[in-house]
């Protein structure tokens, strides 16, 4: 099969395409769209991972044997705050973006 | 063997799709395509052809899953006519966009408004710029031919560029003459198995396809496809070479007929360059110095080799089966012209709209024109009738 | 291949430019990791085009095809044709498309698709307008809702679209909210395993058209599957089942004032709201009761 793979499999190798196509995955730094940021109260957090379950960018983590048992990837955080709306134990707080983090 | 049988073009575009082993068929059926589209569902049906037949909703999903399954890396099949062809539009140009090298037989057909079940090259004409190859057929042995051979040029690295195979509705689609068909293996052996030789779709190797491009990109992808078209005239003397050798039937982008010493020559497309050769073989016999340019492909369209075949010639005679609206002339016309220095007298004559005879009247009017009338540019709707404005008068209530 | 130039869980970018609390981004993620990699996706233009990417770089790990708006249906079942003739009966094809491109101008396509039988997964996530045209109304825009084209309220009904795949008698479709997850995923898996054609519609929530709170996304569509404004049912062999439905509607109040996009709308627009969605919910009752 003259292969796609051929591509990146062998980069010395690198088959011509012809016509629109993607095929580097990449992601965009989301995170600078924040004015808000979710702060996580490890205290009172039950680990229940209903905000890991709804956050449409799939950036949240539950560390169960953690400290910090929510661990969210800031670089892609939207700051929509649905897991502060969804948390059952109210333990996430939205509070203002700090400029440069 | 190869041997005879006698088929209508319709069914010559079947043998051809079937001989190419096609996988997956989804066709619409349109007067006067129909036929193919039953065709193709019977044979799919029986296992003549190993393929799935999708008994798709309309044309435009008609090109939609034939682009659909040939990303997959099978070779697809679907046909179309007039409006349908003009339903296809916007997806034609994906095909084309997305270099999936359909071949696709066009019954050709006027389009509406008015109504006509009959043939002219309005339907093709209006796809000229939509990134697909256009070959014309002037009977329905060449019908066959023309298919088997867009296959290779279609498919060809270089080219990589759909190709439409259109054939003159009714004149060509439904008229049972005697072909030549060649042995499955030769057939094999001249097209080869479908390979993916460009983007495909594949879950084990995915790649997401045709994705949005920005405007930094845009220019470069679409002149690869003029790329793709400039290959395809090299592509097309290769393939119309070695079908020869192996068919012995020959053909040319641009073939000409009575070129000696020519004084006029008509230039046309499709099933009336057979009535324009047959009427300047009866003026040659009265001393007329007259012959044919058959344009074969009209897409790439082949301008050099228009310089090189018409030698001395003065006078063309361009007969467009379409009609040009608001240009100088209509499209052949437009090539032709352009074409050519100045020197060469190009006339346009509009004619056989809505499947109206181009008799062998109408051609000698032509020759007529060509060779005594004036020099003027306007398009001659040659075969137009008189009190063109008086042939529709309602009662007003006053 | 894919390229992994920023690595992420699953098979879409984390850092994808759909809007804050977006609904559709959601859906895609629990579709596909349900789904798993042996899936080609049709993704018409649109919001979920987002996923497609720019140029040669992608928020995708799987193959996919960006094609019209109005035949994802068809292109899915050429996709699906294409694999079949090559033995390849494993994959699952699956066209991704929103309301205008389903309801509207994809009918009829994704009619002859499910008229066919062709194995294809149909997901239409709808939120309700043409969101990324800039809110333009569209035949799924609920009864009393502004849009850009519906300035003073849509004067009409929402289209039924399982009505519509019921009436075609596929094997198997199902409604699905980001409301319940666990139930959307479900139904993706259950999708996955039927042969022919099968539908998922799928409420999906939109900050920016409907006026909600991006925070409220799954507050907003906890409250349709409470008022009835959504119904979580399925059908499969032509029983119809409800998932877990209200014991008692929740006046459509409840769900309404969470958005702007209802901010507008009179009495009498809000009574027929509320008449339409009782009905629907009694007449779903009864026919899985039959």
């Amino acid at each position: 099969m003259l292969n796609q793979q051929e591509t990146v499999m062998n980069k010395q190798k690198r088959f011509k395409i012809q016509g629109p196509c993607a095929y580097e995955f990449d992601s965009g730094n989301t995170g600078s769209w924040r004015i808000e940021r979710p702060q996580v109260d490890f205290e009172t957090c039950v680990k229940c991972g209903t905000c890991a379950t709804y956050c449409p960018a799939n950036v949240i983590t539950i560390e169960k044997d953690k400290e910090i048992c929510v661990d969210i990837m800031w670089d892609y955080c939207k700051g929509c705050g649905i897991c502060a709306n969804e948390c059952p134990k109210q333990c996430i707080t939205m509070v203002e973006e700090r400029c440069g983090k | 063997m190869a041997h005879y049988k006698m088929l209508d073009g319709n069914c010559a575009a079947v043998e051809a799709i079937k001989m190419a082993k096609v996988k997956v068929v989804s066709a619409y059926p349109i007067t006067p395509q129909s036929t193919i589209a039953e065709k193709l569902s019977e044979i799919c049906e029986n296992g003549e052809l190993e393929a799935k037949y999708i008994r798709v909703e309309s044309e435009h999903s008609a090109m939609s899953c034939a682009i659909g399954a040939q990303l997959t890396g099978v070779r697809t099949a679907t046909a179309t006519a007039s409006v349908g062809l003009a339903l296809m539009h916007e997806v034609v140009n994906v095909a084309s966009g997305c270099r999936v090298p359909i071949v696709m037989p066009v019954v050709n057909r006027s389009l509406a408004s008015p109504w006509s079940l009959w043939c002219d090259h309005q339907d093709s004409m209006a796809e000229r710029d939509s990134g697909w190859l256009q070959l014309y057929c002037e009977n329905v042995q060449d019908v066959y031919d023309t298919m088997i051979m867009a296959y290779r040029i279609a498919e060809d690295p270089r080219v990589l560029t759909p190709a439409m195979v259109c054939l003159d509705g009714f004149f060509l689609s439904h008229s049972m003459q005697k072909v030549m068909l060649p042995e499955q293996k030769e057939v094999d052996d001249f097209i080869g198995t479908y390979k993916v030789k460009n983007l495909h779709l594949d879950p084990s190797d995915p790649i997401v396809i045709d994705n949005l491009t920005g405007s930094n990109e845009c220019t470069e992808m679409k002149y690869q496809q003029a790329i793709g078209f400039k290959n395809a005239e090299d592509v097309m003397e290769e393939v119309f070479n070695e079908f020869s050798q192996k068919f012995g039937r020959t053909k040319a982008m641009i073939e000409g007929y009575n070129l000696e010493e020519a004084e006029a020559l008509i230039v046309c497309i499709g099933s009336m360059a057979g009535t324009a050769k047959y009427v300047s073989d009866i003026l040659r016999d009265q001393g007329k110095k007259v012959g044919v340019l058959k344009i074969v492909s009209f897409r790439p369209f082949p301008y050099k080799k228009l310089r090189e075949i018409i030698g001395n010639t003065k006078k063309l005679a361009v007969i467009d089966r379409t009609t040009g609206f608001g240009g100088q002339g209509a499209p052949l016309w437009l090539e032709v012209k352009s074409a050519l220095k100045s020197d060469v007298l190009v006339k346009n004559y509009i004619a056989g709209l809505a499947g109206r005879d181009v008799n062998i009247e109408t051609i000698k009017n032509v020759y007529t024109d060509i060779l005594e009338g004036n020099d003027s540019d306007d398009p001659i709707w040659i075969d137009c009738g008189e009190n063109v404005m008086n042939i529709r008068e309602v009662l007003l209530n006053d | 291949m894919i390229d992994i130039k920023k690595e992420s869980r699953g098979y879409i970018a984390h850092g994808v430019s759909a809007c804050a609390g977006c609904g559709m981004e959601l859906i895609l993620r629990t579709v596909l990791n349900a789904l798993g990699q042996d899936t080609t996706l049709v993704i018409p233009p649109g919001c979920s085009a987002l996923f497609c990417g720019f140029g040669k770089e992608t928020g995708l790990k799987v193959s996919t095809f960006q094609g019209n708006l109005e035949n994802s249906a068809a292109y899915a079942a050429g996709i699906r044709a294409g694999y079949e003739v090559q033995g390849n009966n494993h994959s699952t094809v699956v066209a991704f498309a929103g309301d205008g491109g389903t309801l509207d101008i994809g009918l009829q396509s994704l009619s002859g698709m499910m008229e066919r039988g062709d194995d294809v997964l149909y997901i239409c996530y709808d939120n309700e307008a043409y969101m990324n045209t800039g809110i333009q109304g569209s035949s799924a825009t609920p009864l009393g809702a502004w849009t850009t084209t519906t300035p003073t309220g849509k004067p009409v009904y929402k289209k039924d679209l399982l009505g519509i795949a019921m009436a075609h008698g596929i094997p198997y479709c199902a409604s699905a909210s980001v409301a319940n997850i666990k139930d959307m995923t479900k139904k993706v898996e259950k999708a996955k395993s039927i042969q022919g054609p099968k539908l998922l519609h799928i409420h999906c929530p939109c900050p920016t058209g409907w006026g909600s709170a991006p925070s409220k996304s799954i507050e907003v569509s906890k409250k349709a599957v409470q008022t009835g404004a959504w119904v979580l049912y399925e059908c499969e062999d032509g029983n119809i089942k409800l998932n877990n439905p209200p014991k008692e509607l929740k006046a459509v109040q409840e769900y309404t004032k969470l958005q702007k996009r209802f901010s507008g709308i009179n009495e009498e627009q809000l009574v027929a709201l509320q008449m339409g969605i009782t009905k629907n919910f009694e007449r779903l009752m009864r026919m899985q009761a039959e």
